[in-house]
């Protein structure tokens, strides 16, 4: 099965060949994936070298010109290190860019905290509302997404990650139903990647999951329709980062919100991916026991 | 060298500077920057209101976004702006504020303020102008001395000099400002990347042209204008 970071490096190849606007910057990262098309489109596919503040700085510049700049590496080193480029270079001057990340959470498990980027999507709404977030569950949701968003200049990140679920839902912008409780039932989203553990730790009980790779912008019309009391996020960076956006969506019904998610505290442990799932309960066993204690926490 | 004024914008600008500041002691050359500013959109840069967003202009780009008021003047002086905008400097309703934001501002080609980003914006603008096909426009960028602290200048400037990138000149304004100066001199941290450079006398308008529109082929240029030090 092709994982996320081909089915990118194969659909931005194709981008680059089918629309003149398009242009890539690296840093280092995935270069030697796009050395061919490179050869082809060198004013195009531009490699900066180790030089993340630089290659935010180059997509503003190109979006100035009227380009549409896809900017690529670790979440961390796109996103954490490069975040004052992000905001200045890109969203105060008006213009926008596809940022496309790997690593996410703890893809770099082995690498340890360097490496790894729990809190990049809170690092977006700290920029205020303009950004697309999407964090596709499987590789195959990933064609689509990047091309959609080449053909705006919107802007718009795109959270690749090496965890991913059995089975591609594309069209999950908005939130998917995937099970369906009964009338009174609890929602459960799931974000990206954490569907399959999602579906594995609710088995059997009494609730709705939904699936959505976009969680910005939230779906809340969505949610509204869907949610009773009880509403559950299960997201892949860190825990809590949609509270604010499901607590604003919900704010004139009565409800109780338990957000799941990454831990805030670096465990400076190394292991691979399940392990840090694990430690973080966001494998089916720790979502389960977090989820039926607050679903059995209800008075009455 | 014989060169065309194309416009002359001296006689203004000491009063839509005064329109800004409300200062009557100080001469324009109080700001740094006036001179090079001036040699370039009167005689330099290939830009007009009437052509502030054809894809073949030149660009500038102001990177030291601190004391904006000599670009703000010369601006007004070029019709980008309207002389009145000048007398409300940062206020509630006015479009020019301590830093310049190019949503607010016709003519400006980048929002700054905080230091160390015009110069990779400028990058990006030659590099798209280049794989656009757009061979005529020039990007110049301003920085200043003290700018030169911020790391991301230096991502810049190795990168534009190791691939050549013959369409762009950095202007570092040099009134020895930087906490710890330049050891060995500015000039030396571009040219020893690929870049060639001219520093010269940051009030001498022939001087400054002839730096300004002094770059050569394969390699980016660098101006080093020297003014008096703050201090």
């Amino acid at each position: 099965m092709t994982d996320m970071r081909t089915a990118f490096i194969d659909t931005a190849t194709a981008l680059l060949d089918e629309d003149p606007r398009t242009a890539l910057v690296l840093a280092d990262i995935s270069v030697s994936q796009f050395a061919q098309v490179g050869h082809r489109y060198p004013d195009r596919v531009l490699n900066v070298g180790i030089r993340e503040q630089m290659m935010i700085g180059v997509a503003g510049g190109l979006a100035l010109t009227g380009l549409r700049p896809i900017a690529h590496s670790y979440a961390t080193f796109l996103v954490d290190r490069a975040y004052e480029q992000i905001k200045l270079d890109l969203d105060h001057q008006g213009v926008g860019a596809v940022l496309v990340s790997i690593g996410a959470s703890y893809d770099g498990s082995a690498e340890g905290r360097t490496h790894q980027s729990p809190g990049d999507v809170a690092l977006f709404d700290s920029l205020g509302d303009g950004w697309t977030v999407r964090v596709p569950g499987h590789a195959d949701e990933v064609a689509a997404l990047l091309r959609t968003a080449a053909t705006t200049d919107d802007p718009i990140y795109l959270r690749l990650s090496e965890q991913g679920n059995a089975v591609a839902y594309p069209d999950a912008s908005r939130l998917r139903v995937l099970r369906r409780g009964g009338t009174d039932a609890p929602v459960v989203v799931a974000v990206g990647p954490m569907l399959d553990p999602t579906l594995a730790a609710t088995e059997g009980m009494d609730v709705t999951v939904a699936y959505t790779h976009t969680p910005r912008p939230f779906d809340t019309r969505g949610l509204r329709a869907l949610a009773n009391t009880d509403v559950v996020l299960v997201e892949p960076y860190l825990a809590g980062t949609s509270s604010a956006v499901v607590s604003r969506a919900l704010a004139d019904l009565p409800h109780r919100l338990l957000a799941l998610g990454v831990g805030q505290t670096d465990l400076r442990r190394y292991g691979d991916p399940a392990d840090h799932a694990r430690w973080h309960g966001l494998d089916a066993d720790g979502l389960r026991r977090s989820i039926s204690a607050f679903l059995g926490s209800v008075g009455g | 060298m014989t060169t065309t004024l194309t416009t002359d914008s001296t006689a203004r600008l000491p009063g839509l500077i005064r329109r800004l500041t409300g200062d009557e002691k100080h001469a324009p050359s109080a700001h740094s920057t006036i001179d090079v500013l001036q040699v370039l959109y009167d005689r330099v840069l290939r830009v007009t209101p009437d052509t502030a967003d054809d894809p073949e202009r030149d660009r500038f780009l102001l990177s030291k976004g601190h004391g904006p008021a000599a670009y703000y003047a010369v601006l007004a002086a070029h019709g980008f702006i309207p002389d009145a905008w000048l007398d409300d400097l940062a206020g509630p309703e006015s479009r020019l504020g301590h830093h310049p934001d190019r949503l607010l501002v016709p003519g400006v080609e980048i929002g700054s303020g905080s230091l160390g980003h015009g110069l990779g914006l400028a990058v990006g603008t030659a590099l798209g102008l280049r794989a656009q096909g757009l061979h005529k426009p020039r990007v110049y960028v301003l920085l200043g001395d003290a700018e030169l602290d911020e790391g991301s200048n230096h991502e810049a400037i190795a990168y534009a000099g190791a691939t050549g990138l013959d369409s762009l000149t950095a202007v570092v304004i040099d009134n020895a400002s930087a906490s710890y100066g330049w050891a060995g001199g500015i000039a030396s941290r571009f040219t020893v990347n690929g870049w060639t450079a001219d520093t010269v006398d940051g009030r001498d308008h022939e001087a400054l042209y002839a730096a300004l529109t002094g770059h050569r082929p394969r390699h980016p240029h660098l101006v080093v204008a020297r003014t008096e030090s703050k201090g």
